[in-house]
């Protein structure tokens, strides 16, 4: 008999257990664990809780910290934010992650179209109504030139890097030639802080409305989400979302997941995201093939734990 | 005087031929088994059940959060509490589910023709993540809040973030509580329905080498049983195939000679 013809053999005495039998109550323990579990679950409740931190609104950013909030609006207008930036699926205005040859986020297409200079700064301050001199103001800026805009907002942050909140939560900077931005700016913050920003980013044609994309952008844009997660240890480098708020288990099972990128090349490389999607994709893959997987299908027989979880049935045996 | 009844023809309904597949597949006997092999005795068996345990608790505790809607919980005493019921029953799920995967690793569970077995298992695994994930970013808190804005860019860098926004409130929670979840609790009645069609994975024979010696073939490395060829296809053939009893004359102590008999 051939290696492979032997193995083949024994495979197929693996397939019906022809030995000894016992009495056994599959309901009965099914329904014991069930109880045990949920009384382990209502204790757990009891004694711990869970966490739940309230969300963050721009309201209560623009309020907590109005120049931040600022900053990231010009941000918004002059095209150098996170999202103005980013690319598919929210425009075209960067080239997304890629694996070598393959462009998925690319080839995916703008889906959740954002606008940063229109849905975040110009439509809201638009809806402002009774205001012409704001109305005039939004014209003047958007009838000037690229490079005029320019100037304008890069003045606008310059001075904002010494800017002080002033009475009322209002952001004070020193003068300078910023066009209508300072009427502008001021009004969106004024805007934000009554809780009218809110809104107007969830507007869409509809009345029911349950995408929170654009709110949540313009949000991670600024300082605010990042400050609360450090203070939650919820950052990207102290191992990002499978940490929970407080002391809480999180969705610890995504270690491996997380564990990527704390390494190069993943930490420090533009791709990160599409590197460690596709190391995972090919674990997850292999996990999965394992009883196919030459040497790691044998690793059981090797190290014989085996013998550990059926050492009664041996003694037994032998 | 009697009268002789032909035999029944074969019959063509499709109702008898799904009944006749599943009652071959799975008997009564085998179903709701009444018996177990003897070598099912360590506690690593009873992570299988804590962790469909779990599931039912968080199915249940997640049916009372639906049933109330998503900000129920955030407002009274009775929702947190749900709430809590739920995180910790899913904490359990996965923490009883990794141990479960571990013990059957080490079994190599797959064995005897159980590979489906084991890949409907790693599968509700790989599916229970997202589920979890579409449920953190769904709690409509400062957690969801982080979590969808830094994931979303993992999801857009492979593309998936064109249709799977983690920022689109409504189609997570459809996803977290009914499309995740009928999947993860399809894969785990296939697993079980498997698992009793199947039996628990026999433990492995020991003692082949020295039956390899004795028929003058080379000789396995060590005292552990020879690698097998791997998962081999199903049949619906006879089970159990030629036994080979291996009776070595000087069996090392606490190394059985070969698998008990029957």
């Amino acid at each position: 008999m051939t290696r492979r013809e032997r193995r083949r053999a024994e495979d197929e005495r693996y397939r019906t257990w022809k030995g000894g039998y016992r009495p056994y109550d599959l309901v009965k323990e099914a329904s014991v664990a069930f109880g045990v579990i949920l009384a382990l679950t209502v204790v757990l409740t009891i004694l711990f809780s869970s966490p739940d931190e309230h969300p963050s609104t721009v309201r209560s950013w623009s309020r907590t910290d109005p120049v931040d909030f600022v900053t990231t609006a010009v941000s918004e207008l002059d095209g150098t934010s996170t999202t103005a930036m980013y690319g598919p699926p929210y425009n075209h205005n960067g080239p997304g992650q890629h694996e070598a040859f393959i462009h998925l986020q690319k080839w995916l297409g703008v889906s959740h179209p954002i606008n940063t200079v229109q849905d975040f700064v110009i439509a809201p301050l638009r809806s402002i109504t009774g205001q012409p001199a704001l109305q005039s103001a939004i014209s003047s800026y958007q009838s000037a030139s690229a490079k005029q805009q320019a100037a304008w907002t890069t003045a606008y942050s310059n001075a904002l890097n010494k800017a002080t909140v002033g009475p009322g939560d209002s952001v004070s900077i020193r003068a300078g030639n910023y066009g209508p931005l300072a009427p502008m700016m001021s009004s969106l913050l004024t805007l934000a802080q009554s809780g009218g920003l809110d809104g107007a980013l969830l507007t869409s044609k509809q009345f029911y409305q349950t995408d929170y994309t654009k709110p949540l952008m313009l949000m991670a844009d600024g300082g605010l989400l990042a400050s609360r997660a450090q203070a939650e240890h919820l950052l990207g480098t102290q191992w990002g979302i499978m940490n929970e708020t407080g002391s809480y288990p999180g969705q610890v099972w995504l270690w491996l997941y997380t564990f990527w990128y704390q390494i190069k090349p993943f930490s420090t490389s533009a791709n990160a995201d599409v590197l460690v999607m596709t190391v995972m994709a090919v674990l997850s893959l292999a996990f999965v093939l394992i009883p196919f997987l030459p040497g790691i299908r044998s690793i059981p027989r090797w190290i014989p734990i085996y013998k550990l979880i059926w050492r009664r049935h041996y003694r037994t045996a032998g | 005087m009697s009268v002789t009844q032909p035999p029944p023809a074969p019959s063509k309904s499709w109702t008898v031929w799904v009944r006749d597949r599943a009652v071959n597949a799975l008997p009564p006997e085998k179903l709701l088994a009444d018996k177990q092999p003897t070598y099912v005795a360590s506690w690593i068996y009873v992570f299988g059940v804590l962790t469909l345990s779990s599931l039912a608790v968080i199915i249940l505790s997640g049916s009372i959060l639906a049933l109330k809607g998503p900000a129920w919980w955030h407002f009274t005493g009775v929702g947190h509490f749900f709430n809590s019921v739920h995180l910790w029953s899913v904490e359990l799920f996965f923490f009883f589910m990794v141990v479960h995967l571990w013990g059957k690793y080490w079994m190599a569970a797959w064995r005897g023709g159980r590979t489906q077995v084991w890949i409907t298992g790693a599968v509700s695994f790989l599916i229970a993540v997202p589920c979890a994930l579409t449920g953190y970013v769904s709690q409509q808190n400062f957690d969801a809040q982080w979590i969808s804005t830094q994931a979303k860019d993992a999801m857009n860098s492979v593309g998936i973030g064109a249709f799977f926004n983690l920022m689109n409130f409504g189609q997570m929670y459809s996803y977290h509580i009914l499309l995740l979840p009928v999947a993860v609790v399809a894969l785990v009645v296939a697993h079980v329905l498997l698992v009793r069609k199947h039996g628990v994975v026999p433990p492995f024979e020991l003692g082949e080498s020295l039956a390899a010696a004795r028929a003058g073939e080379p000789q396995a490395p060590t005292k552990s049983p020879p690698e097998t060829d791997g998962p081999q296809a199903e049949t619906d053939g006879p089970q159990g195939g030629q036994r080979t009893v291996i009776a070595p004359t000087n069996p090392e102590p606490g190394v059985p000679p070969g698998e008990k008999p029957s």
